[in-house]
């Protein structure tokens, strides 16, 4: 049953007091409240998406040993804000000799690709627009549309550079199509599945009925999602069309004011879009640690909105841990060059997502749920994968650790300050 | 169902809606002050040598044919992939592995063709095996 359905079904039946089955008039409530999900989904990609470029903004100084964005309001947070309006009221420039039409409309393709994925996207236990039963499939193709947008971005500018970026996004994204299709697909295998609620559900709240500790190959099926995610979302180790050191902004070179904002809008929001996907395909989605799906069904009134917040904080924890990591990904890895990024793509990802499907199908027939080499894979791989967060902070405070004493030889005062207190 | 896929595309046209709306509403803000200048395309501060629209070599062209193969490929097998943990279960395990990994297979044989073609290879020698055609 449709979330969004049966609200407006209730809502009919104590407003209007009408059956709206019957009822001829019912298809306006349902308008409205598919419109109020749509509007509330553009509301969190705006939230979303403004914020975390300041949070990036601040982990890249502090990575890089400086400051970041800090004068528009207490630790420069509204910073996001300042740069839309910057934007908004900048003049919308057509180039002399560019396809005015397809120059104006490439905006459109690119967000509208990337807001499309949000329908499926769940954000709790009953938090999503439509479970659509071939979700993930259509994730997959809903988000292709943004490749016809840089395309037409790149030819329609009849600029050197745009053509360049357009050419190789297109060349880079739909590349990266596969080996995050194929990854996906042994998701599915495993699930049984092709919807978003459906793969969540077929997991479990603690971390070893997470389908990354299920299977082997589905452990490595979420590294090469995860890579793949990266590149299609035009982020730095894989940001060869717009990298500035070489192509100047690639595609959206010739964009600016508001227009120019809605391929980095794109961009951003895209970020949240693969780590949920990730989230809810892997790390068990919005699923609450020791309590059962069945349990929050029968919650009812307080109860029931209760348990709502708390899965959507759990998926947001999941989904943010993943952030994080992209962000700091991007400031610590250097860019690949184009034919290594081919190479990458076709040479490796691909045949490894191919024995990551075969060996998850293999498993799937000879290993039976729940027996004893099961559990003996599951416990190895528990282990190992708390091993490696454990190695990954170990790395991260070590390298903290070395930065700051020598700045403090260098300079004779404290690197960091409190957070309340920093610059 | 219907009032599934209606969600798409009131999602969608939201989507266009929202770009619309910003791109509208910033035109009665922003200035509009044309200048041949601002209106000539960016080259790195020269005057830009011609069109951009040039005989390109579209390095991407037979990647976006493999590309299509592969991509097929994932529509078509997705909705198998759906039915494998069934079929399992009901005991036909052989037929849906034996299924899937054929038609894997043959694409593999489709990717080592390709790749021996020398096709994958983004930075091509002219006179090299990748550029019979």
């Amino acid at each position: 049953m449709n979330v969004v359905q049966h609200a407006a079904d209730r809502f009919m039946r104590w407003a209007f007091s009408v059956d709206p089955a019957t009822w001829p008039h019912a298809w306006i409530v349902y308008a409205g409240f598919i419109l109020l999900a749509a509007v509330l989904a553009v509301g969190f990609v705006a939230l979303f998406a403004g914020p975390v470029t300041w949070l990036e903004r601040r982990v890249a100084g502090r990575i890089m040993s400086r400051i970041g964005p800090n004068r528009v309001g207490p630790q420069g947070v509204l910073q996001w804000l300042a740069d839309g309006i910057k934007c908004f009221l900048k003049e919308d420039l057509v180039p002399e000799g560019a396809d005015r039409t397809l120059f104006r409309i490439a905006p459109y393709f690119v967000f509208g690709g990337m807001f499309g994925a949000f329908v499926v996207l769940p954000f709790g236990v009953h938090l999503v627009a439509a479970d659509l039963n071939v979700g993930l499939l259509y994730i997959l193709a809903v988000t292709s549309l943004v490749v016809v947008g840089l395309l037409m971005a790149g030819w329609a500018s009849n600029s050197k550079w745009a053509l360049f970026g357009g050419v190789r996004s297109a060349a880079q994204l739909v590349s990266y199509e596969i080996p995050s299709a194929f990854s996906l697909m042994a998701v599915i295998l495993f699930a049984g599945t092709m919807s978003m609620q459906g793969v969540v559900a077929a997991q479990g709240g603690w971390p070893w009925d997470w389908f990354l500790f299920r299977n082997p190959f589905l452990f490595a099926a979420f590294f090469l999602y995860f890579t793949a995610a990266i590149a299609e979302g035009n982020r730095t180790p894989f940001d060869l069309p717009e990298a500035e050191s070489e192509l100047v902004a690639g595609y959206n070179v010739e964009y600016s004011g508001m227009r120019y904002l809605f391929f980095m809008f794109a961009e951003w929001a895209n970020l949240w879009i693969m780590s949920a996907v990730a989230t809810v395909c892997f790390l068990g989605g919005w699923q609450i640690p020791g309590v059962s799906p069945a349990e929050v069904a029968a919650a009812e009134g307080l109860a029931f909105v209760g348990w709502q917040a708390l899965s959507f904080l759990v998926f947001a924890a999941k989904a943010s841990a993943l952030i994080l990591v992209v962000v700091q990904l991007r400031w610590t890895v250097p860019r690949l060059r184009i034919d290594q990024l081919m190479f990458t793509c076709w040479k490796y990802l691909v045949p490894l997502s191919f024995v990551c499907i075969l060996g998850v199908l293999a498993l799937m027939v000879v290993v039976r749920e729940g027996g004893t080499v099961d559990m003996i894979l599951r416990a190895a791989l528990l282990i190992f994968g708390f091993w490696a967060v454990v190695e990954y902070a170990r790395r991260i405070r070590r390298t903290y650790l070395a930065d700051k004493a020598l700045y403090e030889r260098m300079e004779g005062k404290a690197m960091w300050y409190p957070p309340y207190r920093m610059p | 169902m219907q009032f599934d896929f209606a969600t798409v595309l009131v999602f969608l046209l939201v989507g266009a809606g929202f770009v619309f709306i910003a791109l509208f509403v910033g035109r009665f803000l922003r200035p509009n002050l044309p200048d041949p200048q601002k209106a000539s395309v960016y080259e790195c501060g020269e005057r830009a040598i011609g069109s951009g629209w040039f005989n390109f070599n579209p390095r991407f062209y037979l990647m976006a044919l493999v590309f299509i193969v592969f991509d097929v490929e994932v529509a078509l097998t997705f909705p198998v992939a759906v039915v494998v943990r069934d079929w399992i279960a009901r005991g036909d395990a052989l037929v849906a592995v034996v299924e899937i990994a054929l038609f894997l297979l043959v694409l593999a044989a489709a990717l080592a063709y390709v790749w021996g073609k020398g096709h994958l290879d983004w930075v091509r020698d002219i006179e090299g095996p990748g550029d019979e055609e």
